[in-house]
């Protein structure tokens, strides 16, 4: 009698089958890793951060794990699943026991597992360069990174499963490139103009980047920004189930 | 039809696909009373044109799009609710070929066998279909029919009951068309219910053993290929078609006992229970017009004839 392997191994193959081709991916690999710690490096050797804090590298390395979950959630979820959309690997692999359901799962062992990957590289980097990351905080800053995580993944496959490929890869990388100049991910939005500051609080990027800022240089709770992030994680999770085509 | 439970049964089905901006927003009725059934050990062609609504029906037989109305079982289950259960019984052939670009083929068909419990000899099934060739070049760069040939292994290494094949022989190399349908009818003598889509006669002719002809959305006729191509219409009982190439413009008028048409300027089709006498009449009215036809052709109704007959729309 022909059976399905079961469900845990679909999911667990499916996810890794996805890690794999994130990381040998240049492009994906360059925007997970390679830039962010371009961007740790730069913090720490620039003044960037100096109106802000004493201790340029215990600022810079919660921005920059914030950085990491846009880059694999938004810009790494949304550019692969676009293109996987376009070719119909999406429809192709829906006709197999995997399912559209093992489909997601999979992709969220790969967000995660990818994050993982960068969390290590992002930490040891930042230990070497003199970060003192506040013990009380780390939890906290696991779950806020997993919650930001998850809206910024529910985000990328919105756009990858609304817009052409071609246009979810611009709309992608554009949003990366501002969200990490001007979203609150590596500078908190109390630098930005009065008028444009609670407006920034509202975005995912900033409540993400505050919500880490919080718990691994104060060990605080931020409140306010969690909330803000879950927020997003349910709508955008939302929006993605009722708008996502998967052809 | 042989006497065992049909592998896939469609009755009535209607789907709209939608909404389209040009339209004002509104739904189209793509499908709108298509019937089909297939049996295993049988190769079932749907056959339209274009546009005709095949890969749509296809969607619904494999649980890709809930239908609007009609009834749909496969393996006797609506697949649209059935899980991975049903799922692992079935092989599917996407149009496109539904394969990541970036992967390798044999790491990709590896990796599509862990879904399964027990699937084909995955080494056995690359030396089968030539992967071994190219099995480690990346997807994107392989030609057309090299990728048809993966997404065929892909379809088939879950070791399925049915198998579903979109166009198959979309953008096949002579060889590469020759190991697919080799193996098309070897999986058929295993017993497999195999269901294609095609617009290409050759493809019905060679393969099917039962056509269904899909025209705007409707089933519009179907049997064997020898029924579809027998006389079909009984008032004229057309069994032969033969067309010859002349100057445009002919006045047929001395061939009032024969069904004569000029299809397209200059061509001429003469259809119905030609005998030797026809021939003979029409030999004797070129003669009289002083006409050396520039091409003459006779043959059986093709399943093209029944299509034009039926559709009024050519095939490719």
């Amino acid at each position: 009698m022909k059976a399905p392997a079961s469900l845990a191994r679909r999911v667990l193959l499916q996810g890794r089958y996805e890690t794999m081709t994130m990381l040998r991916n240049g492009e994906q690999l360059l925007i997970a890793v390679i830039l962010p710690l371009m961007a740790l490096v730069g913090l720490t050797i620039t003044p960037l951060l100096d109106e802000f804090t004493d201790s340029r590298i215990d600022m810079a390395a919660p921005g920059v794990l914030a950085l990491c979950a846009v880059s694999t959630g938004l810009t790494g979820q949304g550019i692969a699943t676009g293109f996987d959309r376009r070719y119909g690997v999406l429809r192709f692999l829906s006709t197999t026991p995997l399912g559209q359901s093992g489909l997601i799962l999979g992709k969220v062992i790969a967000v995660l597992s990818v994050l993982a990957i960068q969390v290590v590289v992002i930490g040891v980097a930042a230990l070497l360069l003199g970060w003192s990351p506040e013990p009380g905080g780390i939890l906290p800053a696991a779950v806020q990174l997993i919650l930001g995580a998850g809206a910024f993944t529910s985000l990328g496959l919105l756009i990858a499963g609304t817009a052409r490929p071609e246009a979810t890869l611009a709309i992608t990388n554009l949003l990366w490139v501002l969200l990490a100049a001007a979203g609150g991910l590596l500078f908190p939005a109390a630098s930005w103009p009065d008028v444009y500051e609670p407006a920034a609080q509202l975005l995912p990027s900033s409540a993400l980047g505050d919500a880490l800022r919080s718990a691994l240089m104060d060990a605080e709770f931020n409140l306010t920004a969690s909330i803000v992030l879950l927020a997003w994680t349910v709508l955008a999770g939302l929006a993605a189930i009722r708008w996502f085509k998967w052809s | 039809m042989p006497n065992t439970e049909p592998c896939l049964d469609i009755q009535g089905l209607v789907k709209d696909l939608g909404p389209v901006a040009a339209l004002d927003g509104k739904m189209v009725r793509v499908i709108d009373g298509v019937h089909l059934r297939a049996f295993p050990g049988q190769v079932t062609a749907l056959l339209g044109a274009n546009g005709a609504g095949k890969t749509t029906t296809l969607e619904c037989a494999q649980g890709l799009t809930r239908p609007n109305g009609g009834t749909v079982r496969l393996l006797g289950q609506d697949p649209y609710e059935a899980g991975a259960g049903l799922r692992s019984r079935v092989g599917v052939m996407l149009q496109e070929g539904g394969l990541p670009q970036a992967i390798r083929p044999i790491p990709l068909l590896r990796h599509v066998a862990g879904m399964y419990r027990s699937p084909r000899d995955v080494d056995a099934l690359i030396k089968r279909l030539g992967i071994d060739n190219f099995g480690n070049t990346p997807v994107r760069r392989l030609s057309g029919g090299q990728k048809q040939r993966v997404a065929l292994a892909a379809a088939l290494v879950g070791d399925p009951e049915v198998l579903f094949l979109d166009e198959p022989s979309a953008g096949l190399d002579p060889q590469s068309r020759a190991v697919v349908f080799d193996l098309i009818q070897e999986l058929r003598t295993e017993g497999l219910g195999i269901i294609l889509t095609t617009h290409l006669m050759d493809d019905a002719q060679r393969l099917a053993d039962y056509v269904f002809i899909i025209d705007a959305g409707k089933t519009v006729a179907h049997g064997t290929v020898a029924e579809l191509t027998k006389a079909t219409d009984e008032s004229s009982g057309v069994e032969r078609l033969l067309t010859f190439d002349s100057r445009p413009g002919l006045d047929l008028a001395g061939l009032a006992g024969l069904s004569v048409h000029e299809t397209v300027p200059g061509r001429y089709t003469v259809a119905g229970n030609l005998i030797p006498a026809d021939l003979a009449a029409l030999a004797k009215f070129w003669e009289e017009q002083d006409i050396m036809p520039t091409a003459i052709h006779m043959a059986p109704r093709s399943l093209e004839d029944v299509f034009l007959d039926i559709s009024g729309k050519g095939l490719r």
